[in-house]
C-alpha cells in the first residue's frame, strides 16, 4: 500500500512538515525572539538610567525634579544652563575639577611609561641572577593590599612636605605599578630574540635596543596602559581625599563626592555634574573600545 | 659579557627596585610598628605594645564595619559570579547585532565608583525614585526602602555594582573564545546535548576565568571605599548600615587622626583577607582545571 495515494497521505505530509521543518523553525524563531529581548531589556537597564539622569540634569530649578510617572527621555526641558552652572560654579568649579584630575594623570603618564617600560624590558628580554626572585615579588605586590601602604606613606609625605600638593599622587607612578608591568612585560615577551642579537652585533647598547627596537613596538600594548590609566586617575577618591585640602586642587571625583554628602545640593546640577565625570570614561571607552577589551580579555588568560 | 648583561639589568629595574622599598617594604614594616603606637601626630607618639588591637574587641564600629565588609563579600561574589557568567553566555552568541549589545554592556564598567554611586543613590530614593516607581506599577506595592533601610542598603550597594557587571564578562567571554572548538566537536560526537556539554565542556574550561574573577572580586570588596564614602557620607541609618571596613579606616586615620589605631586595623583587615584569599586559593585545586596539566599528564 505504500506509496500508493490515499487521502491520509497529504494529511501525513503535512504532519512531518510540521515536525521536520515548521516547528524547529518556529522554535528557533522562538529562542532568537526571547534573546533579543533579554538584550534589550537589559541595554534598557543599562541606558534607562542615564538618559533618565540627562533628562533630570536638563530640568531647571523651577520644575520639580522627581515625577510621577519619571521623564524617561528630555522632551520638555532643555535647561543647558545648568552643565555651564556646574562646570564654572565658583563654589564647587567642576571645570577645574576636571583639569585637576587631567594635570594629575598626565603626570602620572609620563611616570608610568617611563618606569614600566624600563622594568618591564629588563624582566622581558634582559638575563640575570635573581629575575625569577624578583618577578615573583613583583606579582606578590600586586596582591599585598594598598591599606597597609597607606598611612605611613602618608605620614611620609607629610614629613616631606608634600601634603596639600600633587605630588603624592604623581611621584610614586615612577617607581613603576606591578601591574602594568607585568602587561608590558608580557607583550615584550612576544617579540623575536634575533631583533636584539642582530642589534648588539650590530653595536647596539642595550639601552638603544630598548629605546629604538624594542619601544616602538610596544605601542599598542601602552595604548591600553594609557587606557586603564585614564580610567583609575580619573575615578581614584581616596588617594586625592587623603592628600588634598584645598578646594583649588580638588579633582573631579572628591569635587562630586563632596556635592553629593556635605551640601544639600539642587539635585539637577548634581546630576549635570555626574554626566561630567561620566562622560570622559564613556568616550574613552568607545574610542578605545578594541585596546580595553583586548587589554582585560590577555590579563584574565594569562592571570 | 654576561656581567654587563647582569649590571645593565639592574640599572633597567632600578625605578622599580627604590619603589619597592620606599614604597612598599618600608611603608608595610612600619605600619606594623606604628600600629604599636598611639601616634596621633599632635603629640609624640608612645610605645603601647599591644593595646590597639585589644582596644578593638570593644570596638563597636570595628564589629560593625567588619559586618558590613563580609555581608557584602558572602552576599555579592556569588551574585556576580553568576550573573556574569549568564550575561557572558548571552553575549557569546551568534546573532545579528551583538556588537551593538556588548558596547552597551560594557559600557558602565568604565564608569567610576563615584558616579556611579551618585546616580544610583538617587535612583534609589525610597519613595520617588525611579527604581521603586518602576516596582510599583508591576504590582509590587511595597518595594524596598534600599539606602534608607538596614537590610537593603548592601543589596542597594549590589545592584549598583550589577549595572557594572560588564567589565567581569569580558573576562568570561575571552575565556568562552578560547575554548577550542574540538571539544564541542568530539562531545557532539559522543552525543552530548547542550545541557551536558555546558556541564562537561563550556564550566570546566571556564574555572580559571571563573577563579580569576573569585580573587580580583575579594581583593576589590575588601577595600571598597568609594561607593562607601558617597552613600554613608550623610550619617543616619546609612552611615551605620554602609560603614565599610576600609570607610572605617579612613575615618579613624584621616578624620580622628588616630594613626596608631588605624594602623592596627588595616593589619586586621590585611590578615583577614590574606586568609580568605588563600583559602581560596587552597580549594581551587579542587575545581580549577587547567588544560596544561592534561598535557603532562
Amino acid at each position: 500500500m505504500r506509496g500508493s495515494p490515499s487521502p491520509n497521505q497529504s494529511h501525513r505530509s503535512t504532519m512531518r512538515r510540521l515536525r521536520d521543518d515548521i516547528i524547529p523553525r518556529g522554535r528557533k524563531l522562538l529562542r532568537l525572539l526571547v534573546l533579543y529581548a533579554i538584550l534589550l531589556a537589559l541595554c534598557g537597564f543599562v541606558l534607562l538610567p542615564v538618559s533618565w539622569m540627562l533628562t533630570a540634569a536638563l530640568k531647571p530649578d523651577s520644575v520639580p525634579f522627581y515625577s510621577i510617572p519619571p521623564d524617561w527621555f528630555p522632551s520638555e526641558h532643555f535647561e543647558w544652563r545648568n552643565f555651564e552652572t556646574a562646570l564654572l560654579d565658583p563654589v564647587r568649579p567642576f571645570l577645574r575639577f576636571t583639569l585637576n584630575t587631567l594635570i594629575i594623570f598626565g603626570g602620572n603618564v609620563v611616570g608610568t611609561i617611563f618606569s614600566c617600560t624600563l622594568v618591564a624590558y629588563a624582566f622581558a628580554r634582559l638575563r640575570f641572577r635573581g629575575s625569577g626572585f624578583l618577578f615573583n615579588v613583583l606579582i606578590i605586590t600586586m596582591l599585598i593590599p594598598w591599606q597597609s601602604q597607606m598611612i605611613p606613606q602618608f605620614l611620609l609625605f607629610l614629613e616631606l612636605g608634600w601634603y596639600g600638593t600633587y605630588l603624592p599622587l604623581i611621584v610614586p607612578s615612577f617607581a613603576g605599578n606591578a601591574f602594568f608591568i607585568f602587561l608590558i612585560r608580557q607583550y615584550m615577551r612576544t617579540f623575536p630574540r634575533d631583533l636584539d642579537e642582530a642589534a648588539k652585533i650590530d653595536g647596539c647598547s642595550y639601552f638603544g635596543i630598548f629605546r629604538f627596537i624594542i619601544l616602538p613596538l610596544c605601542r599598542p600594548v601602552l595604548a591600553v596602559v594609557v587606557v586603564f590609566m585614564f580610567l583609575g586617575s580619573w575615578g581614584d577618591l581616596l588617594g586625592p581625599l587623603i592628600y588634598l585640602n584645598n578646594t583649588d586642587q580638588f579633582t573631579i571625583a572628591i569635587g562630586l563626592a563632596n556635592f553629593a554628602t556635605r551640601y544639600s545640593p539642587n539635585t539637577n546640577l548634581l546630576m549635570a555634574a555626574n554626566l561630567v565625570m561620566m562622560i570622559p570614561p564613556i568616550l574613552v571607552f568607545f574610542f578605545a573600545q578594541e585596546q580595553l577589551i583586548g587589554g582585560i580579555a590577555s590579563v584574565g588568560l594569562k592571570g | 659579557m654576561e656581567r654587563r648583561e647582569e649590571r645593565v639589568a639592574y640599572l633597567f629595574l632600578l625605578p622599580w627596585l627604590i619603589g619597592l622599598v620606599v614604597f612598599i617594604i618600608g611603608p608595610v614594616i612600619a605600619s606594623l610598628l606604628i600600629s604599636l603606637t598611639d601616634w596621633n601626630l599632635l603629640t609624640p607618639p608612645n610605645w603601647v605594645g599591644l593595646k590597639n588591637y585589644e582596644k578593638m574587641f570593644s570596638d563597636r564600629d570595628f564589629y560593625n564595619s567588619l559586618r558590613v565588609t563580609f555581608r557584602f563579600v558572602i552576599l555579592s561574589l556569588p551574585i556576580y559570579t553568576v550573573v556574569g557568567l549568564s550575561l557572558a553566555l548571552l553575549l557569546n552568541q551568534r546573532i545579528r547585532g551583538m556588537y551593538f549589545f556588548r558596547t552597551v554592556l560594557f559600557m558602565p564598567s568604565v564608569i567610576a565608583g563615584t558616579a556611579v554611586a551618585v546616580l544610583w543613590s538617587i535612583l534609589l530614593n525610597p519613595d520617588v525614585g525611579v527604581v521603586n516607581q518602576v516596582l510599583q506599577s508591576i504590582g509590587i506595592a511595597h518595594p524596598p526602602r534600599w539606602l534608607a533601610s538596614r537590610d537593603w542598603a548592601i543589596p542597594a550597594v549590589i545592584l549598583m555594582g550589577l549595572w557594572g557587571v560588564g567589565g567581569g564578562v569580558i573576562i568570561y567571554l575571552a575565556g568562552l573564545q578560547n575554548i577550542p572548538p574540538h571539544l564541542y566537536e568530539a562531545a557532539t560526537i559522543d552525543g552530548a546535548n547542550p545541557r551536558q556539554k555546558f556541564r562537561f565542556v563550556t564550566l570546566p574550561m571556564l574555572t580559571p576565568s571563573i577563579f580569576f574573577q573569585l580573587i580580583t572580586g575579594l581583593v576589590a570588596a575588601f577595600q571598597v571605599f568609594d561607593v562607601a564614602y558617597v552613600l554613608a557620607g550623610r550619617g543616619g541609618t546609612r552611615a551605620s548600615a554602609l560603614q565599610f571596613y576600609l570607610l572605617n579606616v579612613y575615618e579613624e586615620g584621616f578624620q580622628n587622626g588616630r594613626f596608631g589605631y588605624a594602623s592596627a586595623l588595616s593589619w586586621v583587615l590585611v590578615v583577614i583577607a590574606t586568609i580568605v584569599i588563600l583559602i581560596t586559593f587552597r580549594t581551587s585545586e579542587r575545581w580549577v582545571y587547567y588544560e596544561s596539566e592534561e598535557d603532562r599528564a
